[in-house]
């Protein structure tokens, strides 16, 4: 564990020019490559959306195909300056599929007949404005990830008054039975929940390498496992249990969901012992099992994800959830095509269902597409964890990609009927300033994280 | 660490694992049961957004999918529905279509797998999918008379080809309006339907090919003339007893000729007068004597107790399974449970004009791709022999007769040879008779064969008879299709 809060403090940088002269920018210019690659497949699928839904182009391709490309070009330029030995494929990635969401945003959008500021596609195209330029001002501001360290406890606070904040009268807003937003007037709205995890990861880390040596070893043994002392679990278990009940309070189960399996994960990671997550795995699904039989809400996502097509359900609770299947079904093999299909008859076709939409319009061959770049954007971000030097730089990492891969799988597989349907954004491509903004800020801390453990070999070589 | 992160890793993949499975099994593996899902709207629009191909009589569509302005894109529209509603049926937003538009649902809507190259073509090339025009073997103008000449009569008339099965005209009456049940407001079809359905004349009933089957009464005659020559023991001049009465055996039921009396003045009738007259005594005779197992396999050669494919699936006009004498004695002169459509009389007749082999009716002459390629021609199909040539000849010859001198006298035509055979079927003691009429002309090289079906006694109750009301009916389109 030493070794871990040593690094921390002591972060060494490599002299400038002997960089330079060892390695040209080689990984800047291949994401440069998938860049343009991605820029250019979402630039096509707008013109498609257009062609398949007008039949004819207009001007608006401008606005939303290159809207985003200008911004990660943005990005891209900062890298090259500020972290240029970061992951080449996770900022193409995000690219993509944010420029993916877009596109059927606006294509959502047109069957809608909503434009100018009602468009949510413009909107989306806004908010990754802000998304993208706070990946910038993160990279910028972070020049070595171990300062997020210092703010262990600045994190699971923060964590605790973003959660907090839909409560305040006033400034809390209630869609749809949840009370996870917050609002400024009757424009912006915000969930500061999506935040809170990153919050909530690099407090677990950071509480996680200080103490793990402390929670695993010291304690005593009930029943053939040892359990830790209050004092030691104490602070991680106030904040954990602090933010489920706020969330189950504001009704909000896929981020329980989500905030549960990141502290499982990272708790695991940290101290190795299985017999806790096994236990927090059975205490959830008591938990969940409970909550099923007493609390009408709960209850009814189950009872719709069993039997969605019951007669009793299938035109009121479980509408979404059915339609969202038969549009699936619709698309088939191969979809539908951009704009020839009719995700607009599912509800939030844009935001919690936008993979329900994709999937009738790219068929099951692009959903195997884009989940194929949720494995890859993960699995650089696992490989932190791998390569990494740093403990809390490695639980940080892990934190944050097993934060995207759970969140995939908790609405894919509440689309998909894997599990429950419960409300949550698609990463990068659902409708929503607060999810882009969180998940770009995700990315920037991936790249920053990626940058640092590439850097230490060469110290060691030049050193 | 590592291995907690190589186990953590495992557990991601096999997260995402899970999501590939569950849309490979929803997308690929359940995807036809989704999409046949009646609540799923989404096949619904699509079906309508694909336009429907449509059906035509000669090249001059009776039924197309015209642009609309609403979620549907398409709204189909009949030409002269009532008149063609029997072939085209309807194709409503909440229900299943009936007729053509159900019968040909996958070449019209352009799923069919001889179109599978078609949509693929589409598919790369982003064309919005057309289906299939299907062309019908109608010919207006054998439509428009049949349609006229059955007049206000609730009844069915059937024209064929007798040597290819093409139907050149099929009336149902009382027809409908098609046009009202494709409209897309989901109520207002429903509230159509209910109309329909609950008018006294049944309209939504294609009586061509469906419906309450009928006793054919004598009609049915010429099926058990056909047993007993192709039983070889007997011809047309084979003579039976020829009293004014009959008592069925064992039982008390007695059975008359239609006038009451002797068919016609010696002690024996012959087989060839018996079917020109019409008589019934003559025919029970010959029907016990010949056994039910002999006529039913014969009406069965015929295709009574099976259905046909027209593409429209036909009732199954039924000879009964099991009879015992007397019962037998009844049938033979299309009485007792025998029960036929116009389509299986039209067959018998047809088969007789055709020299004994059994075509298979149809409807359908073409189907053609939207770019003008054919998918699939008419190809006129057997089902068998039912009878000799040489007991063809002699039914017809009888036939011929029948319209000549006989019981069928108001179908004459001036220059035709026609030859045919009237029914009047009782229904029970007080119901008014069910009215037949089927046949051929000109007899001695048959072009059409008809069958005309008249229910509720043509409004005359019991005091009308098959050479009154449909005997007339059949003159008139055998008139119009010849004159051609």
């Amino acid at each position: 564990m030493s070794s871990a809060t040593e690094s921390v403090t002591a972060a060494p940088t490599p002299p400038r020019g002997v960089r330079r002269l060892r390695r040209p920018q080689r990984v800047r210019n291949l994401e440069l490559l998938l860049l343009v690659a991605a820029c250019g497949l979402n630039i096509f699928a707008i013109v498609l959306v257009q062609l398949g839904t007008l039949r004819t182009l207009n001007p608006q391709v401008f606005i939303l195909g290159t809207g985003i490309s200008v911004l990660v070009f943005g990005v891209h330029t900062a890298m090259r300056f500020l972290a240029r030995d970061a992951d080449p494929f996770l900022l193409p990635i995000a690219t993509l599929l944010n420029g993916l969401g877009i596109a059927m945003i606006y294509r959502i959008d047109l069957a809608n007949h909503e434009t100018g500021w009602q468009s949510a596609a413009l909107r989306q195209v806004a908010w990754s404005t802000i998304a993208t330029a706070c990946a910038v001002v993160t990279i910028i501001a972070l020049r070595n990830h171990r300062v997020l360290f210092r703010y262990t406890y600045l994190a699971g606070f923060t964590a605790i008054v973003l959660l907090l904040l839909p409560l305040v009268p006033g400034l809390g807003r209630e869609v749809s039975g949840a009370r996870v937003w917050i609002g400024f007037g009757s424009f912006a709205t915000f969930q500061p929940g999506e935040i809170a995890k990153i919050a909530l990861a690099v407090f677990f880390a950071g509480y996680l390498v200080t103490n793990r040596d402390s929670l695993s070893m010291v304690g005593r043994r009930v029943l053939g496992m040892r359990f830790p002392r209050a004092r030691d679990l104490g602070p991680l278990l106030v904040v954990w249990a602090f933010s489920m009940s706020v969330i189950v309070f504001q009704r909000d189960l896929g981020t329980a969901l989500l905030f549960f399996g990141l502290f499982l994960v990272t708790l695991y990671i940290a101290t190795g012992r299985l017999s806790w997550v096994l236990c927090g795995l059975l205490l959830f699904i008591a938990g969940a099992l409970v909550a099923s039989q007493t609390l009408d809400y709960v209850h009814n996502r189950f009872e719709n994800w069993l039997d969605p097509f019951n007669p009793a359900r299938a035109q009121g609770a479980s509408y979404q959830l059915v339609q969202g299947l038969f549009g699936l079904a619709h698309g088939g093999f191969v979809g539908t095509g951009w704009g020839l299909g009719r995700p607009d008859i599912t509800p939030v076709s844009q935001s919690d269902y936008i993979v329900a939409s994709l999937g009738e319009e790219l068929g099951l061959t692009g959903v195997f597409a884009i989940l194929a770049l949720y494995i890859l954007f993960v699995s650089r971000g696992l490989r932190i964890g791998f390569a990494g030097h740093d403990d809390f730089g490695k639980l940080l990492g892990v934190g944050l990609s097993f934060v995207v891969a759970l969140q995939v799988f908790i609405v894919v597989g509440g689309v998909t009927r894997v599990i429950p349907l419960t409300g949550l954004t698609t990463p990068f491509l659902a409708a929503g300033g607060s999810s882009l903004v969180a998940n770009w800020i995700v990315v920037a801390l991936l790249l920053r994280l990626s940058d640092t453990i590439r850097k230490r070999p060469r110290l060691v070589i030049g050193g | 660490m590592t291995r907690e992160l190589r186990r953590v890793t495992l557990l991601i993949f096999a997260m995402f694992a899970a999501l590939l499975v569950s849309t490979t099994t929803i997308q690929y593996a359940q995807a036809g049961n989704l999409a046949a899902d009646s609540r799923n709207v989404r096949t619904l629009y699509e079906s309508y957004s694909t336009q429907r191909g449509p059906i035509l009589v000669k090249g001059t569509p009776i039924a197309s999918s015209v642009p609309s302005a609403d979620n549907y894109k398409y709204l189909r529209s009949y030409a002269d529905g009532p008149m063609y509603s029997a072939v085209t049926g309807f194709y409503p937003v909440n229900g299943e279509p009936t007729g053509l538009e159900y019968s040909m649902n996958a070449e019209l809507s352009g799923t069919s797998s001889g179109q599978f190259f078609d949509r693929l073509k589409r598919l790369v090339t982003g064309q919005v999918p057309v289906g299939a025009s299907v062309e019908t073997t109608i010919d207006p103008v054998a439509q428009k008379a049949a349609w006229d000449a059955l007049g206000s009569y609730t009844g069915s008339v059937i024209v064929t080809e007798p040597a290819t099965g093409r139907i050149v005209a099929m009336v149902s009456k009382p027809g409908y309006d098609p046009n009202i049940l494709a409209v897309h407001e989901g109520n207002k079809v429903d509230a159509s339907y209910r109309a329909l359905t609950s008018d006294p004349g049944s309209p939504l009933i294609n009586r061509a090919i469906s419906g309450n089957l009928n006793p054919p009464g004598s009609v049915f005659k010429l099926v058990v003339a056909s047993a007993a020559l192709e039983s070889g023991r007997y011809t047309g001049d084979s003579e039976l007893p020829n009293p004014g009465a009959l008592t069925l055996p064992g039982t008390t039921a007695v059975v008359h000729n239609s006038d009451d009396g002797t068919c016609g003045s010696g002690a024996t009738a012959t087989i060839a007068t018996a079917l020109r007259l019409s008589c019934n005594i003559p025919f029970a005779e010959l029907g016990m004597e010949l056994g039910g197992g002999a006529i039913r396999a014969q009406a069965e050669k015929y295709g009574f107790n099976s259905t046909f494919t027209i593409p429209m699936t036909t009732a199954a006009s039924v000879y009964p399974r099991v009879l015992d004498v007397p019962q037998t004695g009844l049938s033979a002169f299309g009485q007792g449970n025998d029960r036929v459509t116009p389509i299986q009389m039209a067959i018998v007749s047809s088969t007789i004009a055709n020299g004994g082999m059994v075509m298979v009716p149809s409807v359908v002459e073409s189907v053609t791709a939207p770019d003008l390629t054919p998918i699939s021609g008419f190809n006129p199909a057997t089902r068998g022999r039912a009878i000799s040539e040489k007991t063809a000849t002699a039914l017809t010859r009888m036939m011929v007769d029948n319209v000549r001198d006989g019981a069928a006298s108001n179908a004459r035509i001036e220059g035709v040879a026609v030859a045919g055979k009237t029914g009047t079927a009782e229904n029970g003691t007080t119901d008014p008779y069910t009215l037949w009429f089927t046949g051929f002309a000109p007899a001695d090289n048959p072009r059409y064969a008809i069958t005309v079906l008249v229910e509720n006694g043509g409004g005359l109750g019991q005091t009308g008879y098959g050479n009154l009301v449909a005997a007339p009916i059949a003159k008139k389109v055998l008139e119009a299709v010849l004159k051609k």
